[in-house]
């Protein structure tokens, strides 16, 4: 059902996670994680609310530490380095995977400032013009705002915002890409572009989806993760990894009974 | 009361068992509320605009520019407010000076550093409780370490001192505000930045500042507004009611409106009583004056941050 934790770490992994458990303080949130994420590849997190997908998410880019008490144990590799190492530089890491989330949040500024500022922040010696055309350009915006640069980032549809957060996402040219259900705040025609998107990025990018359409897991994703839920004593709810295997094989023949009913609709 | 008619719906569903369609007792209670409310708008208004149109009564045909630009003196019609509204105007400065930086720096590590813990905690109780404390001990205080201790910098009972102590107590207020401006910005922005690989200090100088600048600045002007109406502090630092000259950043000899009206109200004369009601004119229309430039500069910041 889940990968085997005791593989090595091969080629063509971006993330390796084994035996993790997420902790919000003392109460643990999700267990027991095994997953081996694939480069270049799209990976979709899927399953019912208050599983632990986003958390398990935002470990990856160490969004987490920002929540006090959020801790993990386990393993969690990027390219083979222990992501809560001391060695490591969480701002770094944030340059080298970036992220978009669920609703559209460009920074009241204008769309050029929108991707300048992560390039400026990061020290960026190149053409800065010529950058913020290259990645609208990416993420399919450029032909959209090119006249309208110095508007604000919030002028724009919500389906212009999102992609304009993935263009400010791979301006700063990341290795990995997250994706907090993107599209959950977008309309169909917008969904379908953002998916579009992905297509074309995950040539560059490894890119980890959370959704909650299952649809477009299977439309997008080439591994799917799923995740479930159960009640603990005191009301809240602890996630766990499900399975884990080729979308394929999630979608049409799952190992697990529980995945069947909840990729067929049957509950969640 | 209402013209609606609760019947005018067919009463097919079988809901009208479970659910009571008679609306009036709701809208009565409604309008009780409603008449309230604007009760109790009314009489603070009606307070104020007593008090107001008093006072510019009085006070207006003594108000004129021999009156703004004169020295105190022993008669009535000769004196003027001249020194007490420099001195006020230099108080004004002197504390937004120091409590400006001082109270938007504790209020940003406190809401964008400090984290949950419990010193932080603790020092968010004080704070609350030194908001409260009353303003003369902040003047005790003041006269204990400002005028007593840096008497080598501040030189004593001077503008500085006093300006000081304005800024201690209005400092809270300012932290708070702070505060609470951060607070109403998004999460999602400073995530926003900070996944862009922007260190807290980055994001924070970059996004969430510009948003809730608007926001401080009200805060900063409403406390700065409160500064300059006190009086019992000042009595402490000593500020003098009988200043012939235009007082200085560091010279001993200073005073200010609120201690000028003070002081003319509580004289037998009556000429003293008009003095003072054309005191209390300038002192608001200095206020007028802050509050007008607060709102001018927050719709500019508005403006700018779209």
């Amino acid at each position: 059902m889940q990968t085997n934790p005791s593989t090595a770490v091969g080629a063509g992994t971006t993330f390796h996670v084994a035996q993790a458990n997420y902790y919000y303080g003392s109460f643990l949130a999700v267990s027991n994680v095994n997953l081996d994420i694939p480069e270049r590849k799209i990976t979709a997190f899927i399953g019912p609310s208050g599983c632990g997908k986003s958390t398990v998410l935002r470990c990856f880019n160490r969004l987490n530490d920002l929540i006090p008490g959020a801790h993990v144990e386990g393993t969690i590799q990027y390219r083979g380095v222990d992501l809560y190492d001391k060695s490591v530089d969480a701002t770094e890491l944030r340059r080298r995977i970036g992220m978009v989330f669920q609703k559209p949040n460009p920074f009241p500024k204008s769309i050029y400032e929108n991707i300048a500022f992560g390039a400026r922040i990061n020290g960026y010696k190149g053409d800065m013009d010529e950058l913020v055309e290259r990645s609208l350009r990416k993420a399919a915006l450029w032909e959209e705002v090119k006249d309208k640069l110095k508007e604000s980032g919030l002028s724009i549809s919500g389906g212009q915002q999102q992609r304009l957060c993935i263009a400010r996402a791979i301006a700063i040219e990341p290795e990995v890409l997250l994706m907090d259900e993107p599209c959950s705040a977008l309309d169909p025609i917008s969904t379908l572009r953002v998916e579009d998107l992905m297509h074309e990025l995950k040539e560059q990018f490894t890119i980890v989806i959370v959704t909650h359409n299952m649809q477009q897991a299977s439309r997008v994703s080439d591994m799917t993760a799923f995740y479930n839920a159960q009640a603990t004593e005191k009301g809240g709810k602890q996630g766990y990894l499900v399975e884990y295997a080729p979308t394929q094989t999630i979608f049409n023949n799952p190992a697990q009974q529980a995945t069947q009913d909840y990729v067929s609709g049957r509950f969640g | 009361m209402t013209a609606t008619d609760p019947n005018a719906f067919s009463q097919s569903s079988s809901a009208e068992q479970h659910f009571s369609s008679d609306l009036s007792g709701r809208y009565r209670l409604d309008n009780i509320f409603r008449i309230a409310s604007w009760v109790a708008t009314v009489t603070a208004l009606v307070v104020l605009a007593f008090l107001l149109i008093d006072v510019l009564i009085d006070g207006i045909p003594r108000l004129d520019w021999q009156f703004i630009t004169s020295f105190p003196s022993r008669s009535a019609e000769r004196a003027g407010i001249l020194a007490p509204l420099v001195g006020t105007i230099w108080l004004l400065f002197v504390t937004a000076l120091f409590a400006f930086p001082i109270g938007v720096g504790a209020g940003i590590f406190l809401e964008e550093f400090a984290g949950d813990n419990l010193f932080a905690r603790i020092l968010e109780v004080n704070i609350g409780n030194l908001a409260a404390v009353p303003s003369i001990i902040y003047g005790l205080l003041g006269l204990a370490v400002f005028v007593r201790v840096f008497l080598p910098i501040t030189g004593g009972r001077t503008v500085f001192s006093a300006g000081l102590t304005l800024a201690l107590l209005i400092l809270p207020v300012i932290i708070v505000a702070t505060r609470e401006a951060l607070r109403a910005v998004p999460s999602s922005l400073r995530q926003a930045g900070m996944a862009l690989g922007a260190t807290r200090w980055q994001t924070v100088r970059e996004h969430v500042l510009p948003q809730a600048f608007p926001g401080i600045l009200t805060g900063t002007i409403l406390a700065l507004s409160r500064a300059i109406g006190e009086t019992a502090p000042l009595i402490v630092i000593g500020a003098q009611t009988f200043v012939p000259f235009v007082p200085s950043f560091r010279g001993t000899g200073f005073s200010a409106l609120p201690i000028q009206i003070f002081n003319w109200v509580g004289r037998p004369q009556a000429e003293f009583h008009v003095n003072a009601a054309a005191g209390i004119i300038v002192l608001m229309i200095v206020l007028v004056a802050m509050n007008a430039t607060a709102i001018y500069l927050r719709n500019r910041f508005q403006a700018e941050k779209m």
